[in-house]
């Protein structure tokens, strides 16, 4: 394997968004006749590595060879014509096209008069059929398909141009076993015949099962490439979140001595609850004054459950019990009536809203749950802004500023005050501390601590396992979008115990098909 | 500790990945059912318009129909193209504006016919490229740049003259509406073309191949359905809706030619809302305003919807003639009703 020159090798590729280093300085090389697989957390640029080498974006320095030549690809179709295929990790297909169209199209079989539809059907039917796919009526609308189902259309897609690179950008993510072993069973096919496959996917189990070679990237840099089999998982997830192990084992835990025993009857109490493509079927429990810690890797599926909880999507299986009765809790308006807030991850788009001042930002909820016919009185709004500036130290404590010139931490603490302003019984927090610094962190997880103890729910996900030990009374571990397990925190668990259930996990499941 | 693992789930819930194929079915037709109640609307036109007024199913009504309405034909089939892709072309209307004073100004000038009839469609193609490059390089909304270039072709055709610009009897482009006698029916009652006729029927012809049996055509569909999608599967997206907006400037050309040699006169104010007129024949036709879906002769049907209900008004002589807009814009409401009603079904079926 290793004889043969690489086909594709990208090196020293940088790419810059406004404001965010995707990619800095990374390497990558890709072999004929092996599959490599690209690793990394979610935002670690695999996606934009891609993007790279088909030219969908432009690089900013670096170099990329293709069969040793120098190469800048122009986009899908140019990188195309030099025998690379692509699916990429948004399911890039037109619903509003035939079946076979969209596995066509560009790639039309044409005659004397034009494309000939027989002929351009019949092998798009052939294509399909090697993905296990013969059953499909191709005059069919795509909108009528599975998204898994779309997702192997568009793999076939790739195929039609015989490509000498396929790459594949997280195709497993909705497929089920069955569909996965088709698809292992055609990429193992076209690696016999030299094909260079470039995978992406955050199933460990899959990785091991078909890839021959590791690249792992973290926060845009390039972390190493190893072979498979000199790899095994627990390395592969420190490389992953970049802890290395003997760290991950000094972390203690903090907070172990608050360990909550939960009486009565939980304030929430979930079966089954799930979701196709984003949760499997969970069950779960939350007691008052409880912190339940969310816990896996970046994709795991922690945001999707926290998202069924609070009524953002819709889940379509499982019952929700709220204080004992069953509960439909089918939008978040819906959620903040029964006194469950929700604070998400994305503080740029889905929390701060920048123009409007702290004290705007921060009545936001109350208001929203009081109905807008109506308002807060001024004097209703100010006391709350300076009840929770005060309680959450907001620096500078100036209501009337808007609140993009406040620092990342200090709009969290906004942000944490809105939902707080609205007296929640229940308190989803999803990655709270994400991006700010170690002062505010601590002081926003000392609120959190307070407020479990003034009888508060509390979900807490975050990417820091040490933090999630240190302030959780319970721990759900999260995999592949399900729960992997559920943990009673205390003296003897440390962020450590997590890493070692996430990839154990794997080793026991290993060959065996879901 | 406890670890409590759970094992895992067999097959998920959710719908199954291939379903009974009746529903199926009736969704791919589905994107049809405008376009086939707008055809069944026209037949109950006409079954209503022969019943209630007499005359309608005869050879000279239908030539009519064809005859004064082809340059509508001929828009609608530029605008077909254009609203596939999600787009809207705005100018037509001011670009035959400016295509016939100039035509007729350069044959009156003495320019040779062809030459005149020439240049009238080159103008409508360099509108059109305008508009295109304005969407495509400078990231101007079709719905803007379209206006602009509007702007342009009539204040443009405006420069040139603000008077009717008669067409010399003797200019060859007249013959461009010359009727020829198809069938020779009893007194009037013939069954007559001419050549704008015939250019709309070819126009129609050749732009239903073109969407249905090229790549280029294909892709127009595409990029409706989804712009990104069609960029990264590697389609040529920019070429493509270029191509579209210099196909719609092209046929605004032709339709200017169609309409001048028919009329024999042109002036700046030529045109005026026809962009609209153009528009509604595409929406009645059962092409989706969002792009994706559609069929040119969902158009060609909705053009002559538009032209048979003015003939009915014409009729009638007791619904004033101004009532027309109301009615037009009546039935529009209803066809962009019904297609928000489908787009909601088939919007429930992919849920
Ligand atoms: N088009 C874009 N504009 C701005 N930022 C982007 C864009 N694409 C990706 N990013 C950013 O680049 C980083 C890497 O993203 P991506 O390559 O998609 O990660 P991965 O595929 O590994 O999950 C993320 O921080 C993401 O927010
Ligand atoms: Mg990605």
């Amino acid at each position: 394997m290793t004889g043969a020159p690489p086909i594709v090798e990208m090196k020293d590729i940088s790419i810059s968004f406004p404001g965010v280093k995707a990619l800095d300085e990374v390497d990558f090389r890709l072999f004929p006749g092996e599959v490599h697989t690209l690793m990394g957390e979610n935002g670690a640029g695999k996606s934009t590595l891609i993007k790279a080498l088909t030219g969908v974006y432009k690089i900013d320095s670096g170099e990329i060879l293709v069969d040793g030549e120098e190469r800048r690809f122009g986009g899908t179709a140019d990188a195309q014509a030099a025998g690379i295929a692509t699916v990429y990790q948004e399911v890039n297909l037109c619903s509003n096209l035939s079946i076979g169209e969209n596995v066509m199209l560009g790639h039309e079989v044409r005659g004397p008069f034009g494309i000939n539809w027989k002929a351009t059907h019949r092998a798009a039917a052939e294509v399909l059929s090697t993905l296990g796919l013969d059953h499909l009526d191709l005059r069919r609308p795509l909108s009528t398909l599975s998204l898994a189902v779309q997702q192997l259309v568009a793999i076939s897609r790739a195929m039609i141009t015989k490509p000498k690179v396929l790459i594949l950008d997280e195709p497993t993510s909705s497929l089920d076993a069955n569909e996965v072993a088709n698809l292992f069973t055609v990429i193992r096919r076209l690696r016999g015949q030299g094909v260079a496959i470039l995978f992406v996917t955050h199933f460990l189990d899959q990785v091991y099962m078909i890839s021959d070679r590791i690249t792992v990237l973290r926060n845009g840099a390039f972390v190493g490439e190893y072979p498979t089999r000199e790899l095994d998982r627990t390395t592969l997830i420190s490389k992953m979140i970049g802890k290395d192990f003997a760290t991950l084992r000094s972390l203690g835990s903090e907070r172990q001595s608050h360990h909550y025993e939960p009486r009565g009857e939980p304030l929430l109490r979930a079966e089954d609850l799930g979701r196709k493509g984003s949760t499997e079927p969970t069950d779960l429990e939350l007691h008052q004054g409880e912190v339940l810690g969310l816990a896996g890797l970046l994709g795991s599926g922690r945001t999707e459950l926290a998202r069924l909880l609070y009524g953002a999507d819709r889940p379509d299986s499982g019952t929700v019990w709220l204080r004992g009765k069953k509960t439909d809790i089918h939008n978040p308006t819906s959620a903040l009536g029964h006194r469950i807030a929700f604070s998400s991850e994305n503080r740029r788009d889905e929390g701060i809203i920048r123009d409007l001042t702290v004290r705007e930002n921060l009545v936001l909820a109350v208001q929203a749950k009081r109905g807008w016919f109506r308002p807060l009185t001024r004097k209703e709004q100010d006391a709350l802004t300076r009840k929770y500036l005060t309680e959450l130290n907001v620096r500078p404590a100036d209501p009337e500023r808007p609140i993009k010139f406040l620092s990342g931490g200090n709009q969290q603490k906004v942000l944490l005050g809105r939902w707080l302003a609205t007296e929640p019984d229940l308190l989803i927090l999803d990655e709270p501390t994400r991006g700010i610094d170690v002062g505010a962190k601590a002081e926003i997880q000392a609120a959190v601590a307070a407020l479990a103890a003034k009888g508060v729910a509390v979900v807490f996900i975050s990417s820091e396992l040490e933090e999630v030990v240190r302030l959780s009374d319970r721990i759900i571990v999260m995999k592949d979008h399900r729960k992997l397990a559920e943990l009673e925190n205390g003296p003897h668990v440390t962020a450590e115990t997590i890493v070692a259930v996430i990839a154990d996990e794997g080793d026991d499941e290993e060959g065996d098909t879901e | 500790m406890t670890v409590t693992t759970r094992p895992p789930t067999g097959s998920a819930p959710g719908p199954a990945s291939s379903r009974p194929s009746l529903s199926d079915r009736l969704g791919a037709r589905l994107s049809a059912l405008p376009t086939v109640a707008a055809l069944l609307i026209f037949v109950g036109m006409i079954i209503y318009g022969e019943a209630a007024y007499g005359r309608i199913v005869q050879f000279n009504t239908l030539s009519n129909l064809l005859v004064n309405n082809s340059h509508l034909i001929i828009l609608a089939v530029g605008l077909t193209f254009v609203i596939l892709t999600g787009g809207i072309d705005l100018s037509v209307g001011a670009v035959i504006a400016f295509s016939s004073v100039a035509g007729v100004m350069l044959s009156n000038a003495g320019w040779h016919p062809v030459a005149a009839v020439l240049v009238m469609v080159l103008i409508g193609s360099a509108l059109g490229l305008v508009s295109g490059v304005l969407i495509q390089y400078f990231g101007v909304q079709p719905f803007i740049a379209t206006l602009a270039t509007m702007f342009l072709a009539r204040g443009l055709a405006s420069m040139l003259s603000t008077v009717p610009e008669r067409l010399a009897d003797d200019s060859a482009i007249r013959d461009l509406a010359a009727q020829l006698k198809i069938v020779d029916g009893d007194k009037v009652n013939d069954l007559v073309i001419t050549p704008g006729v015939i250019a709309a029927i070819v126009i129609v012809v050749v732009g239903f191949t073109v969407l249905h049996r090229t790549r280029f055509g294909r892709t127009v569909y595409a990029i409706g359905g989804s712009e990104q999608s069609a960029t990264l599967m590697g389609l040529p997206v920019t070429a493509t809706k270029l191509g579209i907006y210099v196909i719609s400037g092209t046929l605004a050309g032709i339709a200017a030619v169609v309409y001048t040699s028919r009329l024999g006169s042109a002036q700046n104010i030529t045109g005026i809302g026809w962009e609209l007129d153009a528009i509604a024949a595409v929406v009645i036709g059962g092409t989706l305003l969002t792009g994706g879906t559609g069929f040119v002769l969902g158009s060609v049907v909705g053009a002559l919807v538009l032209g048979l209900m003015n003939v009915l008004i014409t009729r009638d002589g007791g619904i004033r003639p101004e009532m027309t807009t109301i009615i037009t814009g009546g039935i529009l409401l209803v066809f962009v009703i019904l297609q928000r009603v489908l787009a909601a079904r088939r919007r429930g079926e992919q849920a």
